[in-house]
């Protein structure tokens, strides 16, 4: 029997077990839209910004192994999107985004709401299409969720103007797909992971640097038994953590610009460094040529052969499935006769414990004003480490970074890449979504939080009792931050002026919100929170408005440089 | 370094835009870039002349591979190939000077396409540097309009970029 392209795309999506999509509708879109209404295994979720769609889908994404679903309309519809796609794209998070176009007669003639769709998200999309063929739904479908999920995941655009949804043609899905011109390498060379292995046991000052790609190939457990068994130390990036269990005495902290003093002295002085799934991303490594200034051997594992040697030359690539090579290079390992050589490996974890004695998260607590790493510190404790977190951008994002201990892979969901404000509420949706029994909290800024607010009422309608923990120092805390170390303290438009009563907007939502100004209510407001099981509950820490993130590497400089909250 | 960069890619609509937007963003140098279909219908190949250093072109060697559409990319400056390309010239041809034209263009082995009263059009394939020496050869006030394709290249012998 023969189906409208609008029918046609959303059996695609039942096919390919879609449970969830986030999505706007728009003139481009209604058919596809009238298609959904007319089903029920693929739901539909609401948004109230095509940005907070994306993001939705990118949360839903990162806290479970499976492809975001964002639907959105053209022209207006997909310029929103694009924040979201480029987000996610800069995070190689798996989403196929769906959007509407102007009817393929009109495309060109800067028609009502047409944009170049393609054009504009071919800079942030993995791969992206615009179907020109009703014939051509499905097996374009096919691909961008095979492209969206294999090799090095992101966002793939598939762009379907409004008469190709009306048009007709037999539905069929196709079974296996395969693109000449993509071959993602999956196994690393056998000789290579052999020459690893040896330089591994060759160590004398070894680290273990990993990244967001052991998350998304799920990579976590032989990531750890590798750990492990070498008995190395491990620092994970901020898109790595939970991917090595935080809690554990081999685990150094996070690396990087807010990274822990062992970590980011471990990875500038180690002789061998191990690095999977990371990119030597700049807020990681600092300054490239200080860096490079210690001679060290590096050894790469990444899906992407274009992510090695891009910034660091590196001395053994392996390219693959991280999971894969992971497991490869525990194998390799065993049947070399080596061991660690013992007696420098206690050296070396001599001087680790020094730079640890030095508590570089050490913070010095209030009674007078909340201190927000106590909040994060709280939320731990009364969570007992297992709620799903998301961030937004800003020194909350730090401090959750730093002080919540993720023992576990997808629990940490946050925008590393691009950095992106307005994240953390939309993506928490799209968690609590995927594990409706879990704790999902949402720890922001009152600058953040603003930026996609208006989703509090998306979790109404869908009933979402995210727990909501906006950390208000009523400045642009990032912003203020760098305004003093680096600009003379002169706070240019990085004050919050005229915040709204935040209590009551939740109340507004139809939520409840609970402003919290005492250190010593700061316990009771969380646990209150949690315990309201069926309830969104919106927290406004009043917190120290002069409180900065410490450790710091300041931009530019080598992760040695590094400030301590000691020092100033 | 100068360097010739072959590739093959699917002959799809958009996809010459994704090799110079990928150019673009990461600020690559493009000398030059010529496209043409294949034997294979299906298939493009592109010839792409750029510079740099040796990370930034293995870099543009592996972001080009990383392109979905791309099928095949040659570093043909890796070893041994030819380079050609072609450039039309129109040139005043009056008087005197049309019989010396005639002559510059024999002597770098340029065939006369097209002749009026007063002009000739001269076809003329080599290397850059051939084609360049031919207008320095020939008196620039008599150049009316130049267009040149930008090289295409192939590696020698067994070198064959092919599916
Ligand atoms: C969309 C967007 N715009 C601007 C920025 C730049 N920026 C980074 S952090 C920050 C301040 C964030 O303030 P807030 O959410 O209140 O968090 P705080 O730093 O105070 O914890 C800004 C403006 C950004 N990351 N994203």
């Amino acid at each position: 029997m023969e189906l409208t392209g609008a029918e046609i795309t959303i059996r695609c999506l039942q096919d390919e077990g879609v449970e969830y999509v986030f999505g706007y509708p728009g003139g481009a879109v209604l058919f596809i839209y009238d298609a959904l209404f007319n089903q029920d295994k693929v739901k539909h979720i609401l948004v109230r910004h095509e940005q907070a769609a994306v993001h939705a889908a990118d949360g839903y994404a990162r806290s479970t192994e499976k492809v975001g679903v964002a639907l959105v309309t053209s022209g207006p519809g997909v310029t929103n999107a694009v924040t979201g796609i480029a987000t996610a794209y800069m995070d190689s998070i798996p989403m196929v985004v769906i959007s509407g176009q102007v009817p393929t007669g009109a495309i060109g003639e800067d028609a009502f709401q047409e944009v170049d769709t393609v054009g504009i998200t071919r800079p942030c999309v993995k791969h992206n299409f615009l179907v020109k063929d009703v014939k051509d739904i499905a097996s374009t479908i096919k691909k961008a969720f095979y492209l969206a999920k294999s090799g090095r995941p992101g966002p793939v655009l598939v762009d379907i103007p409004k008469d190709i949804s009306i048009a007709k043609a037999e539905y069929d899905y196709p079974k296996n797909v395969s693109i000449r011109s993509y071959n993602p390498q999956v196994k690393a060379d056998a000789t290579a992971i052999k020459q690893a292995a040896e330089l591994l046991l060759s160590a004398k000052r070894p680290v273990i640097y990993t990244g967001g790609g052991v998350i998304l190939s799920d990579a976590a457990k032989p990531l750890t038994e590798l750990v492990r068994g070498l008995g190395y130390p491990c620092v994970s990036t901020l898109m790595g953590l939970g991917g090595y269990p935080e809690t554990d005495k081999l685990f150094l902290g996070m690396p990087g610009m807010h990274g822990t003093l062992e970590a980011n002295l471990g990875m500038q002085n180690c002789d061998v460094l191990l690095a999977v799934g990371a990119r030597f991303d700049d807020r990681v490594i600092g300054n490239v040529s200080h860096f490079n200034s210690v001679p060290r051997k590096i050894i790469h594992i990444d899906i992407d052969p274009a992510s090695i040697s891009k910034r660091v030359q590196v001395d053994v690539a392996l390219v693959g499935d991280v999971k894969e090579v992971v497991k490869e290079l525990q194998a390799a390992l065993k049947s070399v006769k080596q061991k660690p050589d013992a007696a420098a490996q206690a050296d070396w974890w001599k001087q680790i414990g020094e730079w640890r004695g030095r508590n570089s998260l050490a913070y010095k607590n209030s009674t007078e004003v909340i201190k927000p790493q106590y909040v994060v510190e709280k939320l731990y404790e009364i969570t007992k480490g297992e709620a799903f977190v998301t961030s937004d951008v800003g020194q909350h994002q730090m401090w959750a970074a730093q002080y919540y201990k993720f023992d576990e892979p997808r629990r940490w969901i946050n925008s590393g890449g691009l950095g992106t404000m307005g994240f953390g509420l939309p993506a928490a949706m799209g968690v609590k979504l995927a594990h409706p029994k879990a704790d999902v909290a949402c720890i922001t800024g009152e600058g953040s939080i603003q930026m996609c607010i208006q989703e509090l009422s998306t979790c109404k309608q869908f009933r979402l009792p995210i727990k909501v923990l906006s950390l208000n120092n009523r400045y642009l805390g990032m912003v203020r931050q760098w305004q003093e170390f680096f600009h003379g303290n002169r706070y240019a438009e990085s004050y919050m002026d005229a915040l709204p009563d935040f209590v009551k907007l939740a109340e507004a939502y139809g939520h409840v919100g609970i402003r919290v100004v005492n250190p010593a209510d700061v316990e009771g407001a969380i646990k209150e929170a949690f315990a309201r099981k069926n309830e969104l509950v919106f927290m406004d820490f009043q917190t120290d408005p002069t409180e900065n993130v410490f450790p710091m590497v300041p931009g530019g400089k080598g992760l040695s440089d590094i400030i301590m909250a000691e020092d100033l | 370094m100068r360097h010739i960069i072959s590739l093959l890619m699917e002959n799809e609509a958009g996809a010459l835009s994704r090799v110079a937007g990928l150019f673009s963003a990461r600020g690559y140098n493009i000398e030059s870039l010529t496209v043409a279909t294949t034997e294979d219908p299906t298939m493009s190949r592109m010839t792409i002349v750029t510079s740099g250093s040796d990370d930034v072109i293995e870099q543009i060697n592996k972001q080009l591979n990383k392109l979905i559409e791309v099928v095949q990319v040659m570093d043909l400056t890796e070893g041994e190939h030819i380079e050609r390309e072609l450039m039309l010239v129109k040139v005043k041809a009056e008087g005197a000077a049309r019989e010396e034209m005639k002559r510059m263009a024999d002597i770098f082995r340029g065939r006369i396409i097209d002749v009026t009263d007063a002009t000739y059009t001269i076809e003329l394939t080599g290397s850059g540097t051939k084609l360049d020496n031919f207008l320095q050869a020939i008196d620039r006030s008599l150049i009316l309009e130049t267009v040149r394709t930008g090289a295409s290249g192939i590696g020698r012998g067994k070198r064959i970029l092919k599916l």
